[in-house]
């Protein structure tokens, strides 16, 4: 029974995929659409063949920047809630401009940015950086603060220090939080860096996916712009993939997210 | 012989303005197993927090005298506290759990594991060392909140309805339980319900509770011989005593609006 879910699982979604792509394919082929207004799934495929080896050196690039961010993410993001869980004060003051840099579209500061950071890479890392960093810090600040209240009073009963209710308590306690807030952080990171990418340009020497989107765009090289973009969700699928068998892998034992329908 | 614990004129009113608890005079003494039987909402659960040093009383005060030699935490370790519910944390094993007064009071050793099995062992949960607290029953899990509350060895045990989400069938083996291990240790119990039986059945002495706020009405000696065992529940005797408290514990609800 368990196994046929699990299969059901995998072959569910790719038998959909299947019968979308075909039926993609037979409506350009029958309505003779031109390929530069929608290319089949097999033009597609054809331009990933032979595109593909330069725009897997571009996905590098753009890849680079993602998980710099995201990394600087994690650890800037959860330094912040730290901060924030163990000053109210600090946490009072600075929260809300955490929030102006959310809400403000990245769009719009990436050009200021840019000119700011003369380093490129760094100069994309910080746009990518901004998009991804909230969730984790308002994730991470609420599990820091959700302690069980007997809990925090059984370590007052032992003369636990600050330090040792950290450790053992809070810690552990915005653990799920810190996963479920870098889940969306994976996803934006990416967004991040292609949005930036889209701003500077080739900015460098280097030309990162969504230039190569620009590009084909402009050159109505449009099945090569579909691959590129292939390419760029594959990505974004992998991060979130991985971020979620590292959450699973983290929480195994006790939490209810990570935990099989089947298993009890 | 001094009292272990000495509540002088305590009361407590909470910025609510609530008053929880009227002046409350009452000595623990060594190695009793006292209850604390009062009507819901009676503050019998402020008054143990406040035993604990988790609530700082209004008025009065409430002196412990504990065989400490730490001077900065002189509680530390020296009082075991269980609550309504096991309290334990998810991501640690049943031995971590165990383990953790041993973390924040010291350090934690092969001495300590050793202690924190016996522990566990102690309570009936021998092999489950290793087995997180969703693997557990209800029951289970309040056995290991317990074995975590006597890993120190405690002169003061404080037990704030512990059984009163168990099934009638658990709460009675875990009544046993408990017995045999007071018995064993000899430490100073103080434990709060609302269900008569369960005093009578465990308590050397048994306070009632008025209704908020809450007020000593009654301070009994419950004459059972020890050790209390199961056929003790049919006695006549311990339904007679039974029956008095009960008539305490309503003659302490009357004043309650209902």
């Amino acid at each position: 029974m368990r196994r046929r879910t699990r299969l059901w699982r995998i072959a569910a979604p790719i038998a959909v995929g299947v019968v979308l792509l075909a039926l993609w394919q037979a409506i350009v082929t029958v309505e003779q659409i031109p390929v530069y207004i929608l290319p089949g799934p097999a033009a597609i495929g054809a331009a990933l063949w032979t595109d593909g080896p330069s725009l897997l050196g571009s996905l590098l690039v753009t890849l680079r920047i993602t998980l710099a961010a995201l990394a600087a993410a994690a650890f800037l993001g959860g330094a912040i809630a730290l901060v924030f869980s163990l000053s109210r004060i600090l946490a009072l003051s600075l929260f809300p401009y955490a929030v102006i840099l959310q809400v403000t579209p990245i769009v719009a500061i990436a050009p200021l940015i840019i000119i700011w950071v003369q380093q490129p890479f760094l100069a994309l890392l910080v746009c990518a950086w901004i998009v991804a960093f909230f969730p984790i810090v308002s994730n991470t600040t609420i599990g820091l603060n959700s302690a069980e209240r007997n809990l925090l009073a059984l370590f007052r009963l032992y003369g636990a220090s600050r330090w040792q209710t950290l450790r053992y308590l809070r810690l552990p306690t915005a653990l799920p939080y810190f996963l479920a807030g870098l889940r969306i952080s994976g996803g934006l990171a990416l967004i991040g860096a292609v949005v930036a990418e889209f701003v500077a340009g080739t900015g460098g020497t280097e030309t990162g996916l969504a230039f190569r989107i620009l590009e084909a765009g402009y050159r109505l090289a449009i099945p090569r712009l579909f691959a590129a973009l292939f390419l760029l969700s594959a990505t974004g699928i992998v991060i979130y993939l991985i971020i979620d068998v590292l959450s699973r892998f983290a929480l195994r034992h006790w939490h209810e997210s990570a935990i099989d329908e089947g298993e009890e | 012989m001094s009292p272990i614990v000495s509540l002088r004129g305590v009361t407590k009113r909470f910025n609510s303005g609530v008053t929880a608890l009227d002046p409350i005079h009452l000595d623990v003494a060594k190695a009793e197993f006292l209850s604390l039987l009062g009507p819901s909402g009676c503050g019998k659960t402020t008054l143990l927090r406040i035993i604990a040093g988790l609530s700082a009383p209004s008025t009065g005060e409430c002196r412990l005298a504990l065989d400490s030699t730490d001077r900065s935490a002189p509680a530390a370790g020296r009082i075991g506290f269980v609550f309504q519910d096991p309290i334990l944390m998810p991501w640690s094993t049943a031995l971590g759990n165990v383990l953790l007064p041993f973390r924040l009071v010291g350090r934690v050793g092969a001495a300590e594991r050793e202690r924190a099995a016996a522990e566990l062992s102690a309570v009936g949960l021998a092999g489950f060392e290793r087995a997180y607290p969703r693997q557990l029953s209800g029951g289970m899990r309040m056995r290991v909140s317990i074995a975590r509350a006597l890993v120190t060895d405690p002169d003061l045990l404080l037990l704030d309805e512990p059984f009163a989400a168990l099934d009638e069938i658990t709460r009675m083996a875990l009544n046993d339980d408990l017995l045999r291990l007071w018995e064993s240790r000899r430490a100073t119990v103080v434990f709060v319900t609302h269900s008569v039986f369960e005093s009578v059945y465990l308590s050397t002495r048994i306070a009632v509770l008025s209704s908020r706020p809450g007020r000593v009405v009654a301070n009994l000696a419950i004459d059972l011989p020890q050790p209390r065992e199961r056929a003790l529940r049919t006695n006549p005797d311990y339904n007679a005593i039974c029956a008095t408290v009960s008539a305490h514990l309503s003659r302490a609800m009357v004043t309650e609006p209902s």
